[in-house]
């Protein structure tokens, strides 16, 4: 089957600066994709060239099939769009809100009505249909803002960072409802800066950095081939734990040495402490946890995802 | 520019105005009545009683003000739509982005804001010569020819103005334009009195703004007067301001919307 969006040396600048610097990669249908990396990487601008709004410098990009430089508008008919930055009409109701984008995409008044009902159910919102969205919650708000983008069925949903910005409830809200669509059958491709929200979603992703992709894979496949099984965290007084570096890089198969703590990578934690103990260092706190892709992250461009 | 677009365009603006048309309305009702009441008749009952403006002896005031202070009150609107609107569209609420990821594209939006402007301006003037029929300022039949001009002076000063919102990121240049570029046209471009009471150098400087164009049209349709130069050429430096205007607008949106 023919991917939805296929991308070979796709690049965008802007000035001198370039922002997306020769990537490639193809999002199948029915799966969810995801851009994962720092503010900066260069996922905004993949997303809005993938979105024919933005030009493509060089390089090849198809969407449906499609080229955006000459489809641009046959594109945009079959995508739905979710900003980052909402972008609704504050003064408008929710429904009215809902019912101009309808009309944005030429779709029969009736048709939107009934569609309207959906996805106010969808979304939550259904005490709040007549409000104005001024008031309403963030949260709330970029329910409503993918249900807009949902308004003409669309063959594949761009989400531009979804959960940025939203306290933690609000985003696990959110989640459930992007993972109901992904069992509709939705095609999604989402930006995002977090690691779990990239792990929670997407079935595969990659890791970009400086406009370039790093590693490409599914979240578990990623931190199969580029972390170890298990992390221990270890924090160290002020002060001690930059001497301690050069022991506790005797314990383990990697050691990451971070402003405030030590990540030690390795398959077996526990014994990894015992080792540790043994070399006399006091570590004031010890954590075991399972890796995830902030380690894959660390691992392969040396710095954090969220400075 | 992409017709269905555009008028997907027009419907959201007429959604979203219907929040506020009362107001806008009863502003759109009160202030010609303000003005054509405390200028028209008010003053104009001082300035009947002098000599009257060489080529204007025989017109009352307020007749030779209400043709005039239309195409002015059609230019305001016209202002207002091409800047505040703008840049709530671009910065505030973002909305001219989301129009332009969706199907209607920047075309879509460039047309549909000027066929919107047109409509506004429409039911300003048609509303403006109402009451001044009403007071007797004009007659019914000049008050709808009018409106044409109404169109024509309002579109010829929103599509600069949007030019010149597209790439502004606050309001402090929109203010300065109003205060040194709207409100002196308003009063120096021979709505209140004919030109020819300013110096020569002011004299050429109000016969480039659009403003003294719709009112010499005005005033020739309404009254009955020559202008100044054949209709046609009023008409046709309008359009030409209106066309640069709108084409710079397209160019420029592209410019901030489509990066």
């Amino acid at each position: 089957m023919q991917p939805l969006v296929e991308a070979a040396d796709l690049t965008k600048r802007f000035g001198d600066f370039t922002a997306v610097d020769a990537i490639g990669f193809s999002v199948a249908s029915g799966e969810v994709f995801g851009f994962l990396g720092p503010n900066g990487a260069g996922k905004s601008s993949t997303m809005r060239m993938i979105g024919a709004v933005s030009p493509v410098t060089s390089g090849r990009l198809r969407v449906f099939g499609l080229d955006p430089a000459t489809d641009g508008r046959r594109i945009r008919s079959r995508l739905g769009v979710v900003p980052q930055d909402d972008s609704l009409d504050m003064e408008l109701s929710v429904e009215e809100n809902l019912y101009i984008y309808g009309r944005y995409y030429d779709l029969p008044r009736r048709e939107i009505r009934a569609r309207i009902e959906e996805l106010i159910d969808f979304a939550q919102l259904g005490e709040h249909r007549a409000s104005r969205v001024d008031p309403l919650s963030g949260g709330m708000k970029r329910r409503l803002t993918i249900a807009r983008g949902l308004i003409n069925r669309p063959d594949l949903l761009l989400l531009d960072e979804p959960t940025t910005g939203l306290d933690p409830q609000a985003r696990h809200v959110l989640w459930d409802r992007l993972y109901r669509l992904k069992q509709d059958g939705v095609t999604q491709i989402i930006t995002t800066h977090y690691m779990d929200e990239a792990e929670q979603l997407c079935d595969r992703l990659v890791i970009m950095d400086r406009g370039r992709i790093v590693a490409e894979g599914s979240p578990r496949g990623l931190i199969e081939t580029h972390s170890t099984r298990e992390v221990l965290e270890v924090r160290f007084p002020v002060g001690e734990l930059e001497p301690a570096g050069p022991t506790l890089q005797k314990t383990a198969d990697r050691v990451e040495l971070l402003a405030d703590r030590a990540l030690l990578y390795t398959s077996d934690a526990d014994s990894a402490l015992g080792e540790i103990h043994r070399l006399g260092l006091r570590p004031e706190s010890a954590l075991v946890r399972r890796s995830t892709l902030e380690d894959v992250f660390l691992k392969l461009t040396g710095r954090t995802l969220v400075d | 520019m992409q017709v269905p677009g555009a008028l997907r365009v027009v419907e959201a603006n007429a959604i979203a105005y219907r929040r506020v048309w009362k107001g806008s309305a009863f502003s759109s009702f009160v202030t010609p009545a303000l003005f054509l009441v405390a200028m028209g008749l008010g003053l104009g009952s001082l300035v009947d009683r002098g000599a009257g403006a060489p080529g204007f002896e025989d017109l009352s005031y307020v007749a030779f003000l209400a043709p005039g202070l239309l195409a002015a009150s059609a230019m305001q609107s016209g202002a207002a739509e091409g800047s505040f609107q703008v840049i709530a569209g671009m910065k505030w609420t973002r909305n001219y982005h989301s129009v332009v990821a969706s199907p209607v594209g920047t075309g879509g939006l460039v047309g549909g804001h000027f066929i919107w402007t047109g409509l506004r301006v429409l039911m300003v003037s048609v509303i403006f010569g109402a009451v001044a029929a009403a007071l007797g300022a004009i007659s019914p039949v000049a008050a709808l020819a009018l409106a044409p001009i109404g169109i024509l002076i309002g579109l010829a000063t929103v599509a600069p103005m949007t030019a010149f919102t597209a790439n502004r990121e606050n309001t402090e240049a929109l203010t300065a334009v109003f205060r040194f570029g709207i409100t002196p046209m308003y009063l120096f471009s021979g709505a209140f009195f004919p030109i020819t009471q300013l110096p020569d150098w002011l004299q050429s400087v109000a016969t480039v703004t659009p403003l003294w164009h719709a009112v010499e049209l005005a005033r020739r349709v309404a009254l009955g007067y020559d202008s100044t130069l054949p209709a046609w050429q009023h008409v046709g430096y309008l359009v030409l301001v209106f066309v640069v205007g709108a084409a710079l607008t397209y160019r420029l949106f592209s410019r901030r919307l489509n990066v």
